[in-house]
């Protein structure tokens, strides 16, 4: 059953010396439910707090909206420059956060339920705002009702711009009456909806179902001088029907689409696809069906609560057993775990130049296949092994290992000892030799770090 | 008894400098003789759903001009189709006979408009959804083909290319610089593990090769910054298709990978813009690349599906069902545009909004392999895309 390491790499960053895994579920579950101290301890902008600050300070919206083309494109290019160094800052945090936490398995369900929900910033300083979306619209709702995040991702900005939400006109509405310009549903956001984020695919829906879902959400809209609204105008004139029930037909209303997300919120296949969602992300594709079951039952029990969920899986005997071979840590996450082993703090995080996060983190992860804030599309990252350890991606993982590590660790521990703190079982014949056995220092602490033992758990 | 000498007994006993190495296909060393044939063939996975009626525009159609007001001015081709403009530079391909089209095609995938299934099953080749992909199985069917013989390059992953059949894959920016005793511990401990074990055997053998391109798409991603878009460096298609071309010069014969870039839901005069100049730079850069090799080439870009024959109301389009494929290269009989016209009244369209498939990608794709790899129909319509019909030979390849 519960076993300290395992939680904390398989269901956590990795250990850290000093840092006591958590003893017992209760323990674990407590942190993840108790207060979020390391977002307290590294802030990050809320997506809206600082879009108002972008506009108050006059670097987007109504002010903006008067200057001269060639005025707007040098504000265009100061604001860029602002959100720029402000990604960096948060970068900075998310890193810092994953190194000094006690908490792991927060930070691992922060990625899960961004990457669940994809939103990737296409245009103008949305391609900087990816962290504070999460902040806003994740972070807060790892353990509450899945509907509530849903509802929060699906009226947020850059889910709005990224899926083409923004853009969608109902072709009956008013905004399309009065101008023929106006006439465009547009599909993106209605069929992720369906297709990733709740049922599923393979989910019992259809086209029609897109289309009519598309035609519900009609009216979500965002500016940036304003934020968030709902533009009753642009909303195509219900009833809509989705999956057999009817929707608006009044006066249309957010309250509509509210309704029709709580009931895919609440559809057993909604349970299902997340329950199995979760387990492959955290034990692998051969998660145990038994476990998958009870924790779609335990949260169709429980009103769609997402600790539900968790507990469902922790408690069941199949999330610590140790079958090899377990799941390869994603990039950031291999990143983080190696650093963690190292004792790296986040101070040291702190004071690396720019140019060095670039080339040290940013650049490498990306050649392990994890573009910072740019999966590949709405579907988020690979969850399959082999798309991880390509040649090409795995020669990335072992050049940063053999590279990086020297640069932040002073001193470089013997690898002999290194093996003990940085593994969460005792170590193979070939990799105690190996340690022992390599030129330097650091290729003695690259070698573990790139060893299959130190990248599955 | 010193430490190297240890290691090195260590090392024999266990396999890695032994049996293990000789095993490994990448190591075994092969010549021009390996394979039979001289052909090559790349395939470009065109990710986000070209838009194959504004890339190749068929004016000659009456409803054209009402249902793309802003396709007027494309590059005359041959009185009924014109190209876009941003294809431009490979018009004279056009006109030596080099660049052909196929119009109105289609996977089997319908209705549901997934960009991810889409893919699936265009690199699966099949409407089962198997796991591998359709250029892997007919790799199977090369004589003499070892994984260097098929390349799947760059970053992302190559479905059409993954199977049972050894292939090789590389994103020229890639680099390993550990020295070969370090990479000899690596291999020990990794020997347990088939997956870590084929990966790091095969980024050991192609890190040694360098190319100018993967400096160059360094070090404009390092002046780029950490925000620029998922295609990373903006030139780092010419690095791919530089390498791909070197690979092809020498043993490779298949190269696949991908261009991203279409989904142009939104003011699609200017989105579409960067992927065609995308797609024309790649085809210029392996045509240059390839030098007499050329004569021996068909390049093959496929895209998921197609886009909706009418702009949705941002000035985009949405998904679809038949598209358009692009071909290009010294093998091909080009000049032509290869297709069964269905027509663009509404009556004829595909559920009353998309152009309507009247031949399957596959088949075109299948033809080709025919042609110029020499694979029989039967192989093709069993195992490299089991329940296509072959049908009629479009006579794309000389």
């Amino acid at each position: 059953m519960f076993d300290p390491y395992l939680a904390e790499t398989r269901f956590g960053l990795g250990l850290r010396p000093g840092l006591e895994p958590p003893r017992g579920l209760s323990v674990m579950l407590g942190r993840l439910s108790g207060p979020d101290r390391a977002a307290e301890r590294f802030p990050i902008d809320l997506f809206e707090n600082y879009r108002e600050k972008l506009v108050s300070d006059g670097h987007i919206g109504r002010v903006a909206l008067t200057r001269t083309a060639a005025q707007r494109q040098a504000a265009n290019r100061a604001v860029r420059k602002i959100a720029r160094r402000d990604q960096l800052r948060w970068l900075r945090a998310i890193l810092a956060r994953r190194l000094e936490t006690q908490d792991g398995f927060r930070e691992r369900l922060t990625h899960f339920w961004a990457d669940h929900f994809t939103a990737i910033g296409k245009t103008s300083v949305l391609r900087q705002m990816h962290a504070p979306y999460v902040e806003e619209a994740i972070r807060p709702r790892l353990t509450g009702r899945f509907r509530d995040m849903l509802s929060a991702v699906v009226r947020h900005p850059m889910m709005l711009a990224y899926l083409d939400q923004m853009r969608s006109v109902g072709p009956n509405s008013l905004a399309a009456q009065r101008s023929s310009r106006l006439n465009g549903l547009n599909e993106n956001l209605a069929r992720e909806l369906l297709e990733l984020h709740t049922l599923g695919v393979g989910g019992p829906y259809d086209q029609n179902d897109v289309r009519q879902l598309a035609e519900l959400l009609t009216g979500l809209s965002y500016s940036p001088e304003n934020g968030f609204s709902f533009r009753r105008g642009m909303a195509e004139p219900g009833p809509e029907t989705i999956l057999g029930k009817r929707y608006g037909g009044g006066r249309a209303q957010l309250s509509d689409i509210e309704d029709a997300l709580e009931d895919l919120a609440a559809h057993p296949t909604t349970a299902r696809h997340l329950a199995r969602k979760l387990a492959v992300h955290f034990i692998g594709e051969a998660a145990d069906p038994g476990m998958i079951e009870a924790m779609a039952l335990a949260y169709l029990q429980q009103d769609g609560r997402l600790e539900a969920l968790y507990v469902a899986m922790l408690s069941h005997p199949a999330a610590w057993r140790v079958a090899a071979p377990g799941n390869v840590r994603p990039p950031l996450d291999f990143v983080i775990a190696s650093l963690r082993a190292l004792n790296i703090r986040a101070e040291q995080i702190d004071v690396i130049r720019p140019r060095d996060v670039l080339n040290g983190f940013v650049r490498p992860l990306a050649l392990m296949g994890m573009t910072w804030e740019r999966p590949p599309g709405p579907d988020g990252w690979p969850e399959n092994d082999n798309e991880w350890i390509t040649p090409q991606r795995h020669a990335a993982r072992v050049q940063w290992a053999m590279s990086v590590p020297e640069k932040l660790a002073d001193p470089m521990p013997d690898p002999r000892q290194f093996l003990q703190t940085a593994l969460a079982r005792p170590a193979s014949d070939a990799l105690v030799f190996a340690a022992a056995a390599a030129e330097s220092r650091a290729a003695g602490v690259g070698i573990i770090l790139s060893s299959p033992e130190f990248q599955r758990v | 008894m010193s430490k190297t000498l240890s290691r090195r007994r260590l090392l024999t006993r266990i396999g890695i400098l032994g049996c293990s190495a000789a095993a490994s296909p990448l190591m075994t060393p092969i010549s021009f003789a390996a394979t039979r044939s001289d052909a090559r063939v790349v395939v470009i996975i065109l990710r986000g759903a070209m838009d194959g009626l504004d890339v190749v525009r068929p004016y000659g159609d009456r409803e054209f001009a009402a249902v793309r007001p802003g396709g007027r001015d494309g590059i005359e081709l041959d009185g009924f189709y014109a190209l876009h403009p941003d294809l431009g530079p490979l018009h004279p391909l056009w006109q030596s006979g080099e660049l052909a089209f196929a119009h109105a095609v289609s996977t089997p995938y319908r209705d549901r408009r997934s960009h991810f299934d889409g893919q699936d099953l265009l690199e699966a080749g099949t409407a089962d959804m198997s796991r591998d992909g359709w250029l892997n199985r007919a790799l199977a069917h090369l004589p003499g083909a070892v994984a260097e013989t098929a390349y799947a390059i760059g970053r992302e992953d190559m479905r059409v290319l993954q199977g049972a059949t050894p292939f090789a894959s590389w994103a020229p920016d890639a680099d390993l610089t550990v020295s070969q005793a370090t990479l000899d511990l690596v291999q020990l401990v990794s020997r347990e593990d088939p997956l870590f074990t084929a990966a790091v055997r095969d980024a050991i053998r192609l890190s040694k090769i360098e190319t100018v391109a993967a400096q160059v798409a360094q070090n404009e991603e390092l002046d780029m910054g950490m925000a620029e878009p998922p295609r990373g460096p903006a030139n780092a298609h010419l690095g791919v298709a530089q390498f791909a071309a070197q690979k092809l010069r020498a043993d490779a014969r298949i190269a696949a990978f991908s261009l991203g870039g279409w989904d142009t839901h939104a003011v699609q005069d200017r989105s579409i813009r960067r992927p065609l100049n995308a797609l024309s730079d790649t085809i210029l850069t392996l045509r240059d690349g390839l030098g007499p090799d050329w004569s021996k080439t068909a390049v093959v870009a496929m895209t998921e599906f197609g886009r909706t024959v009418r702009q949705n109301g941002t000035a985009g389009t949405d998904h679809g069902t038949a598209g358009a494929m692009v071909l290009a290269g010294g093998a091909l009989r080009g000049g032509q545009v290869s297709a069964d016209w269905p027509g663009l009244a509404e009556v004829d369209l595909y559920d009353r909004v998309d152009l309507k498939p009247t031949r399957d990608v596959r088949a075109i794709a299948g033809w080709v392999l025919r042609d110029l790899l020499g694979l029989s129909a039967s192989v093709i319509e069993r195992d490299v895309f089991p329940g296509v019909e072959l049908g009629a030979n479009p006579g794309l390849i000389l």
